[in-house]
């Protein structure tokens, strides 16, 4: 019977520190430095999603890199969207404040990038809600940047930051 | 004597990587205390009053019109700002000065909301840079201390 109840006692506290320790750290590992997420939809063919709706590619999302909202022209992101806030959507950083550049679509021919926003575009372009849509995004909606393709596994890389040399701004921001 | 220095360093950068990811997640999951500053609150909220912020309500979209709310600034992502809910998605709000004869009307778009400050001669707010996205929400202020 005591040792019935000894059993008991270590369970519950076990139980209690995995509880405190274990969900904290899991729940703010994934929140602040790195998680795993499906990409769906064709808007960014070929880099991601070259199969269509046969293979969705899983890439690793780094939040950690873009604490300080630093991204470069080409870097693939993943943000909330401007029209759906339940929904993260995931677009190449096209051009950065202070840009301005030539849109594809958009309701005025050029922009000027504002302060604290940035332009995204999918690298498939026609069939992808983006800024041409939306117009720029503020920075604070970034969410993480996706750094490498981890299955399916034939697929498995880094993802470049490669800015389409069409895609250049007209006239950058001096640093 | 080394080991047990090392040992004890261990066991405080265990401690402080635990009680560190349960203020992350008690701050984004549930709330906390925010000091406000500048007057586009007035007299709701004084400069340098102390507020707690609940941020449950913009994990389940639950923000209502009239709810005090921190948001991220639309050209600052690394400040924050506190406004009231004037206007949510599809709503018509008026985009005018008080001072202007003529007064201007639009609809916030959809995944958007109109903020602007109670002091509102005194308030840099979406009549001057536009609807908000509702994805820069931080959390809503439920009461003050004061």
């Amino acid at each position: 019977m005591a040792q019935a109840q000894g059993f008991g006692r270590r369970y519950i506290k076990a139980f209690l520190k995995g509880f405190f320790v274990a969900i904290p750290v899991t729940v703010t590992f994934l929140d602040r430095v790195a998680c795993v997420a499906r990409v769906e939809g064709a808007s960014m063919q070929p880099s991601l999603n070259p199969g269509g709706r046969q293979a969705s590619d899983v890439v690793l999302l780094n939040h950690w890199s873009i604490r300080n909202y630093d991204v470069q022209r080409g870097d693939i992101v993943s943000l909330v969207s401007p029209r759906n806030p339940e929904q993260k959507i995931i677009k190449r950083v096209i051009a950065l404040e202070g840009d301005i550049i030539k849109t594809i679509g958009y309701k005025k021919k050029y922009v000027k990038i504002p302060h604290g926003h940035i332009w995204v575009e999918g690298d498939h372009h026609g069939h992808s809600f983006d800024s041409n849509a939306f117009g720029p995004v503020s920075l604070g909606l970034l969410h993480a940047r996706a750094t490498h393709i981890l299955w399916p596994p034939q697929r498995w890389q880094k993802l470049q930051s490669m800015l389409p040399p069409e895609r250049k701004p007209l006239q950058r921001e001096q640093e | 004597m080394f080991r047990n220095v090392l040992g004890k360093t261990f066991r405080f950068l265990g401690y402080t990587v635990q009680y560190g990811c349960i203020a992350h997640c008690a701050f984004e999951y549930l709330g906390g205390i925010v000091v406000c500053s500048g007057p586009s609150m007035e007299p709701t909220i004084q400069n340098s009053d102390i507020v707690f912020s609940e941020n449950l309500s913009r994990h389940l979209y639950c923000i209502r019109k009239g709810d005090i709310v921190i948001v991220k600034s639309p050209n600052d992502p690394k400040s924050n700002i506190c406004k009231r809910v004037i206007g949510l998605e599809g709503d018509k709000v008026c985009t005018s000065n008080p001072s202007d004869f003529l007064k201007s009307h639009s609809y916030v778009p959809k995944g958007h909301v109109w903020l602007e400050g109670d002091n509102l001669r005194n308030s840099t707010d979406s009549r001057c840079y536009g609807p908000v996205p509702y994805g820069l929400i931080r959390g809503r202020i439920c009461f003050k201390t004061g």
